[in-house]
């Protein structure tokens, strides 16, 4: 990212790009606190738990995790980034899992049909979730909590009324199962080639596209962004609904992979994915983060989170580990983004 | 100043916020290739004024021209088109973005990525870093540093490069010398000054009459959120408009000041430094 001639330490050697000056420039990185994390917390495991958690089916358990969380936490850590959060995916999630299962196992509709209205169902409620924070002038936390039990309880009486039951099975044609819900290789959930699918877009708005800047602008200042000419208004309804329909993809993703869809569950991801964010190194107020972190969070997350049924130790113990993690998280990276913006050539002119 | 259209006219501009009037029948013209000197007490509304003119207000009643012709900003974006250009009193500047980047919020350079648009980073930090160094501000030579990591009144700087670099027709300034060192400072009255003579209409917004003389063709004074002098260059004295500049209040204290000045410099009044 940063040109070649800058030496952090001193100025006086300025174009030797050694591994100082690499290090350095990594330091100044909202992810370098997660990659940091993630190596620790791997190596912990890998040791703690002996060979299965460094073989394939070590691998999948926590990548078929990370991606379900990871296509959520993308969109989470832009709307974080922006200053915004979004709590309604939790209610998002199993909500357009249902409507799928619904639409196209209970009614037997073909399922482009139902894909196509689980999708619409989330970025409908992420548009409501954008018209309402702009609106009411609310904080977001607030609005969202609003429309996530909104939708949950939407959900539970449309299911009953429907159905008459709170689950409903689907059994997906096989070009569907084999699109979204099979598993590669016998355990790797095709949902983590999408994941890497979402990276790359995620990754080029934020990081490439003009669009990226508008978002730390937004996030860093929000009355400038909009004195700067950036139409924060459509630019904030764009990020929600972007949330909404990364959820309802995972909530299809689900349906596809379990055969079945709950009017519960979906709850966890709403602070798991706040966490894998915070610990990939995103300030929670906004401006500062980066895609790489967020995946590197959920990955580190991910790993915690499966990686304690490897070894022997109370499942219970990585809860504690996650918790410590997130604190120890956001100390480092304040100390990090200090370091970023105290950052200077010290030339002197 | 030749009586063709103004640039920007005001015509009986009302603003409140809710119950509080802040902006009263308010009627100015500027003209191409002058500056315009806005002043007024703290809370007299020269912010609003020129926030309206920014877009980031809609006046609540009255209307704005542009070249003779009613436009209405619904956003700041609106007004930029139109080429006005403003650095705001406070912000502007973003502490966790980069230089290059901040300089070139919503307004971002791109390049070709194969069949993508993708943000020009080399091209907005090399933009932004030659926009500050002409401002006198030689230390900031690398457009990936951080905002956050600038002093205030080189994030000023920062601002007013900014709006220069992309202002067409107006100019405004609010209260663009606060921060500054005397250097930038007698900067931003060259870069004024050179605006006016690229042909730009300035309004510029100041405490210091010092900086209003200096570069003012047109003063307009505001006393709580109503127009109480509009006058041009040379009609009035230097104490007539510092007093006016106080709000009007301060007029016995700064008199006797300035008499006992005058006493004491055998007659002579405080001398303008510019
Ligand atoms: N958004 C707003 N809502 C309510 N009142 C406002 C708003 N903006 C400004 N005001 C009020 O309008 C009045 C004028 O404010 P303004 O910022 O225009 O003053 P100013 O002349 O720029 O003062 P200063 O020299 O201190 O910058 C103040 O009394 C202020 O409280
Ligand atoms: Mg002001």
């Amino acid at each position: 990212m940063n040109s070649a001639t800058q030496s952090v330490s001193t100025g006086t050697h300025g174009a030797r790009p050694g591994l100082g000056v690499t290090l350095g420039r990594l330091a100044r990185r909202p992810e370098a606190g997660s990659l940091l994390g993630m190596v620790a917390v791997f190596l912990f495991f890998a040791l703690s738990a002996g060979t299965i958690f460094v073989s394939p089916a070590g691998f999948a358990s926590w990548l078929n995790v990370a991606a379900e969380i990871g296509i959520v936490a993308l969109p989470i850590g832009i709307l974080m980034i922006a200053g915004e959060l979004d709590l309604s995916i939790g209610a998002v999630i199993p909500a357009s899992s249902l409507t799928l299962a619904i639409i196209s196992g209970y009614y037997g509709l073909p399922e482009p049909i139902g894909i196509a209205a689980a999708l619409a169902f989330g970025l409908l409620v992420g548009a409501i979730n954008g018209f309402l924070v702009l609106r009411t002038e609310v904080p977001s936390l607030i609005v969202t909590i609003g429309t996530m039990f909104a939708v949950m309880g939407l959900t539970l009486g449309l299911s009953v009324l429907l159905t008459g039951s709170t689950s409903t099975n689907i059994v997906p044609s096989p070009f569907y199962k084999a699109l979204l819900g099979q598993f590669v290789g016998g355990m790797f959930q095709v949902t983590i080639f999408w994941w890497v699918g979402f990276i790359i877009v995620a990754a080029f708005l934020l990081h490439l596209s003009p669009f990226g800047n508008w978002v730390y602008a937004l996030g860093g200042d929000k009355i400038s962004a909009r004195n700067a000419g950036i139409p924060t208004e459509r630019l904030t309804i764009t990020l929600f609904m972007m949330s909404g329909f990364c959820a309802a993809f995972v909530g299809v993703g689900q349906a596809m992979v379990y055969q079945s869809a709950q009017v519960v569950g979906g709850q966890s991801f709403i602070f798991n994915s706040i966490m894998c964010v915070v610990i990939g190194g995103v300030l929670l107020t906004g401006g500062f983060g980066s895609v790489a972190g967020i995946v590197l969070g959920t990955i580190t997350f991910s790993i915690v989170n499966q990686g304690i049924y490897f070894t022997g130790f109370d499942p219970n113990l990585g809860s504690v580990i996650i918790g410590a993690l997130l604190l120890l998280a956001v100390l480092m990276n304040d100390t990090f983004r200090k370091m970023a913006l105290t950052y200077s050539t010290k030339k002197k002119s | 100043m030749a009586e063709n259209t103004p640039v920007l006219e005001l015509r009986d501009v009302n603003k409140s916020f809710g119950p509080i009037d802040v902006l009263h029948d308010i009627s100015l013209k500027v003209h191409a290739g002058e500056v315009l000197c806005l002043l007024g007490d703290n809370g007299a509304g020269k912010s609003t004024l020129i926030k309206t003119l920014a877009g980031v207000h809609r006046p609540t009643s009255g209307t704005i021209l542009m070249d003779g012709d009613e436009v209405s900003f619904d956003r700041p974006k609106d007004a930029q088109d139109r080429g006005i250009s403003t650095v705001h009193q406070f912000g502007g500047t973003f502490p966790l973005m980069t230089i290059g980047r901040s300089f070139f919020v919503g307004v971002e350079p791109t390049k070709k990525f194969g069949p993508l648009k993708i943000f020009d980073r080399k091209t907005a930090n090399e933009t932004a870093v030659k926009a500050v160094q002409d401002f006198g501000i030689t230390r900031i030579d690398d457009g990936d540093r951080l905002i956050g990591g600038l002093s205030g009144g080189e994030r000023q700087s920062l601002a007013i490069a900014r709006a220069v670099h992309f202002g067409a027709r107006v100019l405004i300034l609010d209260e663009p010398t606060a921060a500054l060192g005397v250097k930038q400072a007698s900067h931003v009255l060259r870069i004024v000054l050179e605006a006016k003579k690229r042909g730009l209409a300035v309004i510029f917004i100041t405490h210091q009459v010092t900086h209003a003389m200096a570069v003012g063709d047109h003063f307009a004074v505001l006393i709580r959120g109503a127009l109480a002098a509009n006058f041009m260059r040379g009609e009035k004295s230097r104490e007539e408009i510092t007093d006016l500049m106080a709000g009007g209040e301060a007029l016995a204290d700064l008199d006797s000041i300035i008499e006992g000045y005058m006493e004491t410099h055998e007659g002579h009044p405080p001398a303008p430094v510019a």
